[in-house]
């Protein structure tokens, strides 16, 4: 490879930064502007007016589609920490017992054993939709894989030969715990939020397009494409490929970064 | 032995997990707060008065307590009494048996291409790291591993049934022709375009896999050594490559049925596909309980097999697994 | 048969983000391998002597910077030429026991090195039953590597660099991690392949067994070959040899008291075994 790998690296957060940047942002200069209805033009084709098009009530798609992924970040973010928390937590209370452990792995098993999608289905249900509901059932389905893999490093960090030197010197369990073994854990928290991330925002943009997730009054993606479905066949075409590539570049951008990230820690 | 022993330990942990997948499951289902009779009545709810409601919660034990009522729910299931679903107004037994058939095509076929392609792109991509070809694999594949699957089977809509016409723009065949009268030709020309769709979305999975143990491979002591004996980039894909990458990929395709079924439910909803998937959305969307909650443990069931057989699969497929196995 | 004139040899690295630097693996190296002989390139882990390997092959990773001059049998040995000689003139048995493919039996790893050499499918068969019960593993042709001894695998090792009647061999640490027995075995294969009157270069950090079999040994340190001597020199207190260093080395064999030389206190070799 001749490029620099660590000059690629940087431009990658750069463009990570930027997107952030854009997106926290993107409420204060868009004002009402999603939500905005102009009845004289409605489902009007993208053009210097109209950048990427209205739709069926006259609302510019460019607008939406921005406050969408807006809302998709947000929501994906919270979900991915709240998923990483309970990971985490799960994780170490796994290491106090040995029943412990073995409860916390059969309900890791339990969540990994149903598709993600039907489990959200069932915990959206059970929550009765809503943006706090969505966020809660995509952290529910997403914390098993991250706690499985933290699971492992603290378990081979409990057996290392270190952490028997510690308790040998008769350091107690909360100073290991500290100084031993959350120090290495903590990188693959990070990067194990950042990695269910974009997996954690597409969840939540399906099932908002399935009507189980958020409320549809909210310029939501998964809303928008829904929307775009029923006037897929009549050649409305912007409604459908815009919000979505939208989507699409954010995940990546997203995804990417995290996945530098990990090869960097 | 061992392998007796060690296929009655994984049973004997599926039938734990199953248990413990229908606990969470009607657990979640008793948290709701939609009322159980709504959601036993549907449509009907307005129709029925204050008294009948009672009658109706009594009969069915809806005020008994949780345990109960999930103690009588899993003596039901044992019985293979599955329950009725108000929705389809059928047992949902006959629910899923009819709805798996249509999807079973869908979905052993794209896991099938998805495999098959994933492999070899993971191969042609990873045996020269960096190169153009390369590039251009893991670039595609970064790209449809980011893509959200409904908004891939929308464009794939729009693209060939709405624009150019080659596809159909829904359901499993004509409408107003009786299921049984569909030709088998008709049947696939229906199925073309939400197999695909699915296949491409797990192509994606399996190719940056199977990439990175090629790349792996090739800088390994034993691709240098291949090297060394003259053998060129696509002598060592076929020969070492293709032994070292293909039981890896096969084990993740089958440790990844929950995803491809959980894509199989927004493809089949784009393209308004009568399978097992829309019947789950529908399940979910109109409070269809004894239904979801049966398709939750049916997938889940399936899933865990899937699981089961990829940690199988290098029981029995790895020499350096199998003859240990053979020689105690 | 092998002619190395100064050869020089850099890898990147990146100290910085933006910055990349080179850092010399091998300095101005020359050798000259004949034919019949075997001779020993002996020197410390990292003296540079698995990429002087890799060089002559043709192996470098592709960011390598190379200078000077590699001649064999009266060619330039350009990479193009490399490449074609690579299995049929020029061989290599590689250090690492992981050279050997984990997924494959011993038959068919010696086959497809057969294959390679130019074989077809059923000549490359006899060939590699011939030379797997040359070096007593017909009994292993069906085995996995991990099925095989040390001793065993480096065997099958040396029968696939055999398989084309290579007129250079390059064994690269041959007997490392073998016990006595197998590996006085494997040096007497490597002396019997010298003897057909090919050239056979052994890379080792091992000077005192080297010299069991070697016609003439080569020391190197950080890349430079500081001196090449027939292996007679290595004898009392190596009066013979020219470099302090290679004097060090001899003197510092368990046979000859293990003694470190008192005039060089900074210098950090490790004891060589």
């Amino acid at each position: 490879m001749n490029s620099q790998p660590r000059l690629v690296a940087a431009g990658y957060a750069g463009v990570f930064g930027l997107l952030v940047l854009l997106l926290l942002s993107s409420s204060l200069w868009l004002g009402d502007s999603p939500l905005h209805m102009q009845f004289e033009a409605r489902l009007m084709p993208p053009s210097a007016e109209h950048w990427l098009g209205t739709d069926a009530l006259g609302r510019e798609l460019w607008a939406r589609t921005l406050a969408g992924l807006a809302l998709s970040f947000g929501v994906g973010l919270s979900a991915a920490l709240l998923g990483t928390l309970i990971a985490l937590s799960l994780a170490s209370l796994a290491m106090l017992s040995p029943i412990l452990d073995a409860l916390v792995s059969l309900l890791i098993d339990t969540l990994l054993s149903v598709p993600h999608l039907i489990l959200l289905l069932l915990i959206a249900f059970a929550l009765g939709g809503g943006t706090q509901a969505v966020i809660i059932a995509v952290a529910l389905t997403h914390w098993p894989s991250l706690a499985r893999l933290l699971r492992a490093e603290l378990l081979s960090l409990r057996n290392s030969p270190y952490v028997a030197i510690s308790k040998g010197f008769g350091k107690r369990q909360g100073f290991i715990v500290w100084y031993h073994l959350l120090p290495h854990v903590l990188p693959h928290c990070l990067v194990g939020a950042l990695l269910l991330f974009p997996h954690a925002i597409l969840h939540e943009a399906a099932l908002t397009f399935l009507g189980v997730g958020l409320d549809p009054t909210q310029p939501a993606i998964g809303v928008l494409l829904a929307d775009a479905m029923r006037y897929l066949t009549g050649g409305y075409w912007w409604l459908g490929v815009f919000p979505g590539l939208g989507l699409l570049l954010m995940v990546l951008a997203i995804e990417r970064f995290a996945s530098m990230l990990r090869k960097a820690l | 032995m061992r392998l007796t022993a060690w296929l009655a330990s994984r049973l004997l942990r599926l039938l734990l997990v199953l248990l413990s997948v229908a606990a969470v499951s009607f657990g979640l289902m008793m948290l709701s707060p939609i009322d159980p009779v709504d959601a036993y009545l549907g449509p009907q709810m307005a129709q029925v008065s204050p008294e009948q409601r009672t009658l109706i919660a009594e009969r069915w034990g809806f005020n008994a307590p949780a345990s109960v009522q999930f103690h009588h729910w899993l003596q039901q299931l044992l019985s293979g009494e599955l329950g009725w679903s108000h929705i389809y107004n059928q047992p949902v037994s006959d629910v899923i048996n009819q709805r798996f058939q249509r999807s079973f095509f869908l979905l052993l076929s794209a896991w099938l291409l998805s495999l098959i392609l994933g492999v070899v792109l993971g191969i042609a991509a990873g045996s020269k790291e960096g190169s153009l070809l390369d590039r251009l694999i893991s670039g595609y594949a970064y790209i449809t591993a980011s893509t959200p699957t409904f908004w891939l089977a929308m464009l794939a809509l729009l693209l060939f049934s709405v624009t150019l016409g080659w596809t159909p723009t829904c359901c499993a065949g004509p409408t107003g022709v009786l299921s049984q009268e569909v030709t088998l030709l008709t049947q696939l020309h229906h199925l073309l375009l939400p197999t695909l769709t699915l296949a491409l979305l797990g192509v994606a999975t399996i190719t940056l896999h199977t990439r990175a143990k090629m790349a792996a491979f090739m800088r390994s002591d034993t691709a240098l050594h291949a090297f060394a004996q003259g053998a060129s980039r696509f002598d060592i894909a076929w020969r070492h490559g293709l032994r070292h990458a293909s039981l890896p990929a096969v084990t993740l395709a089958f440790a990844s049925l929950g995803e491809l079924f959980g894509g199989s439910l927004l493809v089949e909803q784009v393209f308004a596909y009568p399978g097992l998937g829309q019947a789950t959305v529908a399940a979910g969307l109109r409070s269809d309980v004894p239904l979801l909650l049966a398709i939750a443990l049916f997938t889940a069931l399936f899933v865990s097999v899937g699981n089961l057989i990829a940690d199988g699969l290098y029981q029995w497929a790895d020499p350096r697994i199998a003859r240990d196995r053979t020689n105690e | 048969m092998l002619t190395i004139d100064r050869l020089t040899l850099q890898l990147p690295y990146y100290p910085r983000w933006w910055r990349r630097e080179w850092t010399t693996c091998i300095e101005s190296l020359s050798l000259h391998l004949p034919p019949g002989e075997v001779h020993a390139v002996v020197g410390a882990s990292g003296a540079g002597k698995s990429l002087l390997a890799y060089a002559i092959m043709g192996l470098l990773p592709q960011a390598a910077r190379v200078a000077g001059e590699l001649r064999f049998q009266g060619e330039d040995l350009t990479p193009a030429r490399q490449r074609q000689l690579r299995g049929h003139q020029l061989a290599l048995i590689p250090q690492s026991l992981n050279a050997l493919d984990p997924l494959a039996r011993s038959q068919h790893q010696v086959r497809w090195a057969a294959q390679r050499a130019g074989f077809g499918r059923s000549a490359a068969h006899q060939r590699a039953d011939e030379l797997l019960s040359r070096y007593q593993l017909s009994h292993a042709s069906t085995h996995y590597p991990h099925e095989l001894s040390g001793g065993m695998a480096r065997r099958v090792l040396i029968a696939m660099a055999q398989v084309s009647n290579a007129r250079l061999v390059i064994a690269d640490e041959p007997s490392v991690g073998l016990d006595p027995n197998q590996r006085d075995r494997v040096l007497a294969a490597l002396k019997a392949i010298a003897l057909e009157g090919k050239a056979v270069m052994l890379i080792t950090h091992d000077l005192r067994h080297a010299l069991t079999i070697a016609d003439r040994v080569s020391v190197i340190r950080q890349g430079q070959a500081l001196e090449t001597a027939p292996a007679q020199a290595f004898q009392g207190q190596g009066e013979q040899l020219m470099s302090c260093y290679a004097r060090d080395l001899w003197q510092a064999l368990p046979d000859n008291a293990f003694s470190t030389h008192p005039f060089h206190p900074t210098h950090q070799e490790p004891a060589l075994a």
